[in-house]
This record gives C-alpha cells, sequence and structure tokens, in this order.
C-alpha cells in the first residue's frame, strides 16, 4: 500500500493521523517534521507562565510515543525541500526522498518578522511553538522586564500570562485599541482596562523601531523616540499561512494552500489542513476548523470522500484579567449592539434581527451556550 | 467520580467540580456533559475531546 505522509506534528498532524488511525491501522502512516516531533497542545503557551508550566510540562508525549500510538515513521529534525508531483515523492533536507501514495500538508502559520532594527535583535523573540517557548523561558529572567510588540490576541494573551507570571509588561502597537479586527471597541476597552488594572503598561499608536542592547538589558525604542528598557522583548505582531513548499511545487496558493472542500489542493493526491490551508476560501487559525477537517480527511483518505462543514466558531482569548468570548461574524454586513450586563459586557452582531456573531465578556461569558444555539454554521 | 484529560490540549475535567461556570452542576458525569457544550481552552465541541481517564 502506498503510504500516507503528513508534512507537520502540530495539532493538525497529529490529530489527522489519530482521526485516520481510528479508521484505517494498516496502510503505512509517515509524520515529517523540523521540530523535535513532542506532542502539545499550542493554546497552552498562552497560559504557561501563569500555570508556572516550562516546555518539559507542556510537552504530553514524545515523538517515540507517538509513533507506537499512531502505529507511524515519525521523522524529527527533518524538513521536506520540495514536492516531486510527478514522481510522488517528498525531498527532504538529509538528502533522502521519502514517496507517499496521498501527501497531506499541515505546516502551519509562521510568525511575521517585526521592522526592527538594532543590536539586539537575539533579545527579540517569538513564540510559535513548543521549542520557541522553551527557548524563550530559558532566556526570561526571575520578575524580568518584557516588551511585547502587538497587541492582538496573542500579544494580550501573552501580557496577561506573563504579569500573572511575576513579571513586568508594556504592549507596544501601532493600533488605537487591542485586538482590532476581532473585539468592537467597547470590548477592546474592557480588556485594556483590566490588563492595565493587572500592572500592564500600554503604548497603543505606537511602534517600536530599533532594538539595542544596555548595561542592564535592551532598549526598545520607539517612533516617537521614547524609549522603553526591558529584559526581553516579545515579536506577537502576526501569522501567515507556511505556502512555500506548495507554491515552489505548483500548487494553488491564496492567502493560504488553496484546498476545496474535500481538502484536496490541486493535485488530487495532494492535501492540506490547518493554519496553512485555506479551505472554500476561509484561511482560520483556530483550533475548532482544524479539527473539523481533521475528522472529514481522515474519511477522505479511507475512501470515504467527505466534504468538510464547520458549525459555529468560537474563539476564547485567554486573557483572566477579563475573560472574552468571541464568535466572529461571517461578514461585516450585521451591527454590534452593546448591551452593558452584571460586571461585563453582551456585544451582539445582528443582521436583519438573525444573531451573526457575539462578543462577550466578564460575567457575560456564561450565556456563550444559549447564544450558541442561535448562530449560523461558518461552512454549513 | 472520575477525572478526564483531553490529550488534544490538556483540558482537565473533574466529575466531582463539573463546570458551574457553563452551568454543569458539581458530580455530572462526563457522559452527561451536554454535546454543545464547547472546550473553555480551545472552543471545540464536546464531540472533538478525545478523554483518557486520569483519576
Amino acid at each position: 500500500m502506498d503510504p500516507i505522509v503528513i508534512v507537520g506534528t502540530g495539532l493538525a498532524g497529529y490529530t489527522l493521523a489519530r482521526e485516520f488511525r481510528k479508521l484505517d491501522s494498516q496502510t503505512p502512516l509517515v509524520l515529517i517534521t523540523s521540530d523535535d516531533g513532542r506532542n502539545y497542545s499550542k493554546p497552552m503557551l498562552s497560559t504557561g507562565f501563569a500555570k508556572n508550566k516550562d516546555a518539559d510540562a507542556l510537552a504530553m508525549q514524545s515523538p517515540e510515543v507517538m509513533a507506537e500510538q499512531l502505529n507511524a515513521r515519525i521523522l524529527t529534525f527533518t524538513q521536506a525541500m520540495a514536492i516531486d508531483r510527478a514522481g510522488k515523492k517528498l525531498l527532504l533536507d538529509n538528502g533522502s526522498e521519502e514517496p507517499y501514495g496521498r501527501l497531506v500538508l499541515a505546516l502551519g502559520a509562521e510568525v511575521v518578522k517585526p521592522p526592527v532594527s538594532g543590536d539586539a535583535l537575539d533579545k527579540v523573540f517569538s513564540i510559535n511553538d513548543l521549542q520557541d517557548y522553551d527557548r524563550f523561558r530559558k532566556a526570561l529572567p526571575a520578575s524580568g522586564k518584557v516588551a511585547i510588540l502587538g497587541a492582538g490576541l496573542i500579544g494580550c494573551e501573552f501580557a496577561n500570562d506573563l504579569r500573572s507570571g511575576g513579571h513586568d509588561v508594556s504592549v507596544v502597537a501601532p493600533s488605537s485599541k487591542v485586538m482590532p479586527g476581532l473585539l468592537p471597541e467597547e470590548a477592546a476597552d474592557a480588556v485594556q482596562s483590566a490588563l492595565t488594572d493587572l500592572g500592564v503598561e500600554f503604548h497603543l499608536e505606537r511602534f517600536g523601531t530599533e532594538v539595542n542592547n544596555t548595561s542592564a538589558g535592551v532598549s526598545l525604542t520607539l517612533d516617537n523616540d521614547e524609549r522603553l528598557d526591558a529584559d526581553i522583548v516579545v515579536s506577537a505582531v502576526g501569522l501567515r499561512p507556511r505556502v512555500a513548499l506548495a507554491e515552489d511545487a505548483g500548487l494553488k496558493v491564496n492567502k493560504g494552500i488553496v484546498v476545496n472542500r474535500r481538502l484536496a489542493t490541486n493535485d488530487p493526491d495532494v492535501f492540506a489542513l490547518g493554519d496553512c490551508a485555506e479551505v472554500d476560501g476561509l484561511n482560520l487559525l483556530y483550533v475548532m476548523p482544524l479539527m473539523s477537517c481533521a475528522r472529514a480527511l481522515a474519511k477522505t483518505l479511507v475512501g470515504e470522500s467527505t466534504p468538510v462543514a464547520y458549525g459555529a466558531m468560537l474563539v476564547t482569548v485567554k486573557t483572566p484579567a477579563c475573560p472574552v468570548v468571541v464568535a466572529p461574524p461571517a461578514d461585516d454586513s450585521g451591527e454590534w449592539k452593546v448591551e452593558h450586563v452584571e460586571g461585563g459586557l453582551r456585544i451582539l452582531n445582528m443582521c436583519a434581527g438573525e444573531l451573526q456573531g457575539y462578543v462577550l465578556t466578564g460575567n457575560a461569558v456564561s450565556e456563550r451556550m444559549q447564544l450558541n444555539k442561535q448562530l449560523p454554521a461558518l461552512l454549513p | 467520580m472520575k477525572k478526564w484529560e483531553c490529550i488534544v490540549c490538556g483540558f482537565v475535567y473533574d466529575e466531582a467540580e463539573g463546570w458551574p461556570d457553563d452551568g454543569i452542576a458539581p458530580g455530572t458525569p462526563w457522559e452527561d456533559v451536554p454535546e454543545d457544550w464547547l472546550c473553555p481552552d480551545c472552543g471545540v465541541g464536546k464531540a472533538d475531546f478525545e478523554m483518557v481517564e486520569v483519576g
């Protein structure tokens, strides 16, 4: 039997492998990863400091255990360099080739590099996987000072987590509000105010230009020439789908790797899912779509062609200082209606009397189960 | 009363504690948690949980 080869062992790669093995215990399965192959949950990287968990504590299984559980061969520290679609094989950085019957790209997303210069760029960390988290944690002194670039979901989650873990935190971002695009301004103000009360310092409508070494640590220069002292800088300015491997192989790429509802690219033997994939026009870097795709694709790979469907999508923002749950509306046709409730906000996105999405903060998050029943499916 | 851990994200559900924030009373067995309940950590539905007993 021709092997199934999965590139990537993040949540997408391992979940697909697990779902596939529930249906097929025989077909050879190979997973290839450029990192150490440990199984971990990426959402947990945002709560590791408050819970005082280092990288080893967040790792759930070693690649050896995963290989045994999945009856798979797992190649760690191995980079897939190119896809030879005509020869149906993957070319690896160690010079070897890996033949495939069907190939699945679960490459994830890569961090956008912040446009800063200076002589201390080695003190600027991005935290996008368990190894990044490990390096960052080891480099951060106890009760250290952290400057975070970016006030999106990840920037805010790290700000809350690092502050709860006993660090001094300042956040620098060019937007005027936190989490622009995800939160309407009333909710953004609630989060910013709760984080400020916790001791996080905000420098909004500002961006960092330089990071330089000083005798005590680093200095982050802002565009107004203000300087922030810090021990370390965290960049959380954004993510973009990893598409290069697919693009170089002549696969169709837009924002992500373009796949249909059956998760197939324009090559019927090459599939993609997770953060790297654009499924029927949607590139969503969240857990729910990834899980739905993994279950549908597992069926397709065993011969039961199954289009993926998404229900309502919920995003839990891990800012315990101000809990937030968001159901992003599919488009901007609706209007936000803000209601103040005891200890929180209920913000509903309505279009022609129908609920399109919501944002709940503080005590109002307990209403989510009730509201979810009224939400439309994202990909019916 | 049992404790369950989801192998996808590491979320632990303790039947003794339930999940009062979402109206799931202490003492609710995992099998009786409603199907439309969502993981507080990663937002997926109950069908996506991969629970193993941890205590």
